[in-house]
């Protein structure tokens, strides 16, 4: 049983914009971006691209402030990055390539001040978790995609945050690299009982992941359409029974959206 | 390469330090060991052609042959005077060329950092970057007179805005994803300063240092034909005056050789001490 306090990660009435030039009012990515997550649940926010998840998530690490709305943590407003937030970014490029994966994946622990062989400890622990004993000494330069991005899933982890926010952190990947990961992540979901917040474009990969669905329109001032249950018993299977049908129905609702799109 | 990952190897455990230093070495000799005939069979073949050349088209005083050269070289070397001249103008060169780059590196990262102090030293890095040394060759003699300080601040002054500049583009170029990622690992801005900004920029800093190593021999020699009485500067500038072609090409292969020796100690000592912060080309 997972211990539940409704209104963990809550956005209310979200908007931003990027400034542009010669304008006082920058076009608005988002508006009337709301959004409530529960304690320990795998939430999938999922869009075409463009429409502004990226956007979403760096409000929610902090990286941007919305140009309107709150936005709340465990009942505390976000402000700026932090520690209880972690991010696990979409490109590889967000690792530090002059440290070992050991010294990567304990990073986090090193800005907080834990002694050396503590932090190792740590570090060493989670790489197991993600599959990467043997390669603590490796550089990123000497990692295959799938690698790197297990090391940015165990550095996150080693800094025990409240939240994991990634960011279509398996898209670069090749097919069965992606799927093995997918599985992997649930696998530690389970295991660590972390909140994530994980952004795709992939339905699949959403129906394949999710507690629930945020399903966002298509942007410009973008929102959440429809946020859907996923009750299909784990672990799941692409073949699952009732995955076709799941994945039918979130289709039909992004296609309903893109047909309305241009009609206006 | 398989497009399936292979499932981790149990039996892959952590190397311990003394084999990942052994590691380290062999890479090490493997990337310095395995061209050495191939090195070494171009400088000869560089110094036949020059032979010819020499020999051929060209009369000896014109155009002395290494032979003719390094005979001239070995009375040099003999009376010592040689080594007056290299001693002198390495030394000009490496401490200007340390004392510059030891003042633009943390400049250059703290413009490239914060905003406000880029805002206000923009303008002097644009302005003065365009001045080259040698237009302040005699102001600065006639402030600091005509002895070695003169010529070393020459020097720091070519090395100061190679490495500064090269050091604001390596922190431009800095993903800004890592920053991110250190910030919400809990980095404060001072600690992110030096766990990512500091070793991501490295490879740009010593690409600078490179770079203003050979600017500094550059502006030595320059200095040295025209504000003193010894070097390798003095010694080809002087030696015009008697027609001596020999020195001359003396002091211009010891300038050449001095420079091809430093720049691959330098890179020997960044393969060896920072080859993880980046490639190296
Ligand atoms: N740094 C930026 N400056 C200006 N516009 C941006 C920036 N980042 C994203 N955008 C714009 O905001 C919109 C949403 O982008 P993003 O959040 O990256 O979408 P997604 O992650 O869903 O693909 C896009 O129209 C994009 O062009
Ligand atoms: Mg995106």
């Amino acid at each position: 049983m997972r211990l539940t306090s409704p209104d963990f990660l809550v956005a209310r009435d979200v908007g931003f914009g990027y400034p542009a030039k010669g304008r006082a009012t920058p076009p608005a990515v988002l508006a009337g971006f709301d959004l409530a997550m529960t304690e320990g649940e795998l939430f999938c926010l999922l869009g075409p691209s463009g429409c502004g998840k990226t956007t979403v998530l760096n409000l929610l690490a902090g990286f941007l402030t919305p140009t309107g709305g709150t936005l709340t943590l465990d009942g505390r407003p976000i402000a700026g990055p932090g520690v209880d937030r972690a991010v696990v970014f979409q490109s590889d490029d967000s690792l530090f390539g002059w440290l070992r994966s050991i010294d990567n994946v304990a990073f986090g622990p090193r800005m907080a001040g834990v002694p050396r062989d503590r932090r190792n400890a740590v570090a060493r622990e989670y790489l197991k978790l993600v599959h990467l004993d043997g390669q603590e000494d490796k550089y990123p330069g000497e990692l295959s995609g799938g690698m790197k991005q297990r090391v940015q899933i165990a550095r996150v982890l080693a800094n025990d945050p409240k939240i994991l926010l990634m960011d279509e952190p398996f898209g670069a990947l090749d097919a069965q690299t992606r799927t093995r990961l997918q599985d992997e992540l649930v696998d530690i979901w389970g295991k660590t009982r972390k909140t994530i917040f994980f952004i795709t474009h992939d339905i699949a990969e959403a129906v394949l992941l999710a507690d629930r669905i945020g399903v966002m329109t298509q942007g410009p001032a973008a929102r959440l359409r429809e946020i859907i249950p996923v009750t299909l018993a784990r672990p799941r299977r692409r073949g699952s029974p009732g995955f076709g049908e799941m994945w039918e129905r979130i289709n039909a609702l992004i296609e309903d959206d893109a047909a309305t799109e241009s009609l206006t | 390469m398989s497009v399936v990952e292979k499932p981790p190897r149990v039996d892959a455990l952590p190397s311990p330090p003394s084999v990942i230093a052994q590691r380290r070495r062999a890479r090490l000799r493997a990337m310095l060991g395995s061209e050495y005939l191939l090195y070494a069979a171009s400088i000869a073949g560089m110094i036949v052609l020059w032979h010819v050349v020499s020999t051929t088209f060209f009369k000896p005083q014109f155009f002395p042959s290494p032979a003719v050269v390094f005979t001239a070289a070995v009375e040099m070397l003999r009376s010592r005077e040689l080594f007056e001249h290299i001693g002198i103008s390495l030394q000009r060169i490496l401490t200007g060329f340390v004392l510059g780059s030891a003042f633009a590196a943390p400049m250059g990262l703290l413009m490239g950092s914060i905003r406000k102090v880029r805002v206000i030293f923009d303008p002097y890095t644009q302005f003065f970057r365009f001045v080259p040394s040698i237009a302040w060759l005699t102001p600065v003699v006639l402030w600091f007179g005509i002895g070695e300080v003169s010529k070393v601040l020459i020097i720091i002054y070519t090395t100061t805005f190679i490495v500064l500049i090269n050091t604001m583009v390596g922190v431009a170029n800095i993903p800004p994803n890592k920053l991110r990622a250190a910030a919400s690992l809990g980095a404060t801005p001072v600690k992110a300063f030096f766990h990512v900004t500091l070793p991501a920029t490295l490879p740009f800093i010593l690409t600078g240092m490179r770079l203003a190593m050979g600017n500094s021999f550059a502006t030595v020699v320059a200095a040295e034909m025209i504000a003193a009485d010894t070097g390798l500067g003095y010694l080809i500038f002087n030696s015009r005056l008697w027609m001596a072609t020999d020195k001359i090409f003396i002091g211009i292969v010891c300038l050449g050789a001095l420079g091809l020796i430093t720049d691959r100690f330098f890179r020997y000592l960044i393969v060896r001490f920072a080859h993880q912060y980046g490639p190296i080309e």
